[in-house]
């Protein structure tokens, strides 16, 4: 059963992603271009996926289990540290060179294209490459 | 200055809707947070009883194309990266999400769904270095 509505919640996703422009790079690249023309149509999707999970979360906060009776995993993380901000300028500097993120990569994979096939595959070694550095800590 | 021809207001907030009831089934339902990276690096150190949730969601968020497929026709997309500006912006994607423990799901939208502070900071942090990217790219070096 979880696995069903994994599926469902990552076929949405990706519905929604379409839907909403952000697996069209040059719209994302719009986006970020502030001091250009810019197309405010990314502050809409935040605004529209906030506005519905907001309350998901407040639910969630209260328990220990989901639906499913599966325990309920939020971030326990509190520190504004270094690595949360390094990290985060590193992926921002990758987003706005090429307009993908992974979530619209992966939605876009089947799409013929051949550019997100290569950035999901660089993307992936970038993540095994992290993961080597990690484990020699 | 906005750039009105470009601007999708009511196909954006509808598909922001959609990825916020998948955000909610899955808190809901499997207890977890969608974020992309963090779902996707975690098959890279795989543990066994959760391979196959984390297989489930990437699959339809591969799939979700050939679904919408059948409804209307996909939007057309324009993009301007070429090979080797792939390679590097998915290699600084790949190692920046995993450093920074999210991406525009975990951190954009759940993270700040949740108020969460740390969230937050990364949010702006990857928007900030975005739009500077964005900058050079644009109006100092012409790409």
């Amino acid at each position: 059963m979880p696995v069903i509505t994994s599926l469902i919640a990552g076929l949405l996703f990706g519905l929604g992603l379409i839907l909403s422009g952000m697996t069209n790079p040059e719209k994302v690249i719009g986006f970020l271009d502030i001091s250009g023309q810019w197309d405010p149509s990314l502050m809409l999707v935040m605004l529209g996926a906030l506005l519905v999970s907001f309350f998901a979360f407040r639910h969630a906060k209260n328990r220990e289990k989901s639906l499913l009776n599966e325990a309920i995993k939020l971030p326990t993380a509190q520190k504004i540290d270094r690595r949360l901000l390094i990290g985060s300028l590193l992926f921002g500097a990758g987003w706005g060179l090429a307009g993908y993120c992974p979530g619209p990569a992966l939605s876009s994979l089947l799409s013929g294209d051949l550019a997100p096939v290569v950035f999901v595959l660089a993307m992936l070694a970038g993540m095994g490459l992290h993961e080597v550095m990690e484990r020699r800590r | 200055m906005i750039d009105w021809l470009a601007f999708t207001p009511w196909t954006s907030l509808a598909g922001g809707v959609l990825i916020g009831i998948a955000v909610s089934v899955f808190i809901l339902f499997n207890g977890r947070i969608s974020g992309i990276s963090g779902i996707l690096g975690g098959l890279l150190s795989p543990v066994k009883s959760e391979l196959g949730w984390r297989l489930a969601f990437l699959g339809g968020l591969i799939a979700s194309p050939l679904l919408y497929a059948l409804v209307t026709d996909l939007p057309e997309v324009e993009i301007k990266a070429g090979f080797w500006q792939l390679i590097l912006a998915g290699l600084l994607v790949g190692i920046g999400t995993r450093y920074g423990s999210g991406c525009t799901s975990g951190h954009g939208i759940c993270g700040i769904a949740r108020l969460s502070p740390r969230s937050i900071a990364a949010t702006v942090s990857f928007m900030l270095a975005g739009m500077l990217v964005v900058f050079f790219m644009r109006h100092v070096f012409g790409a």
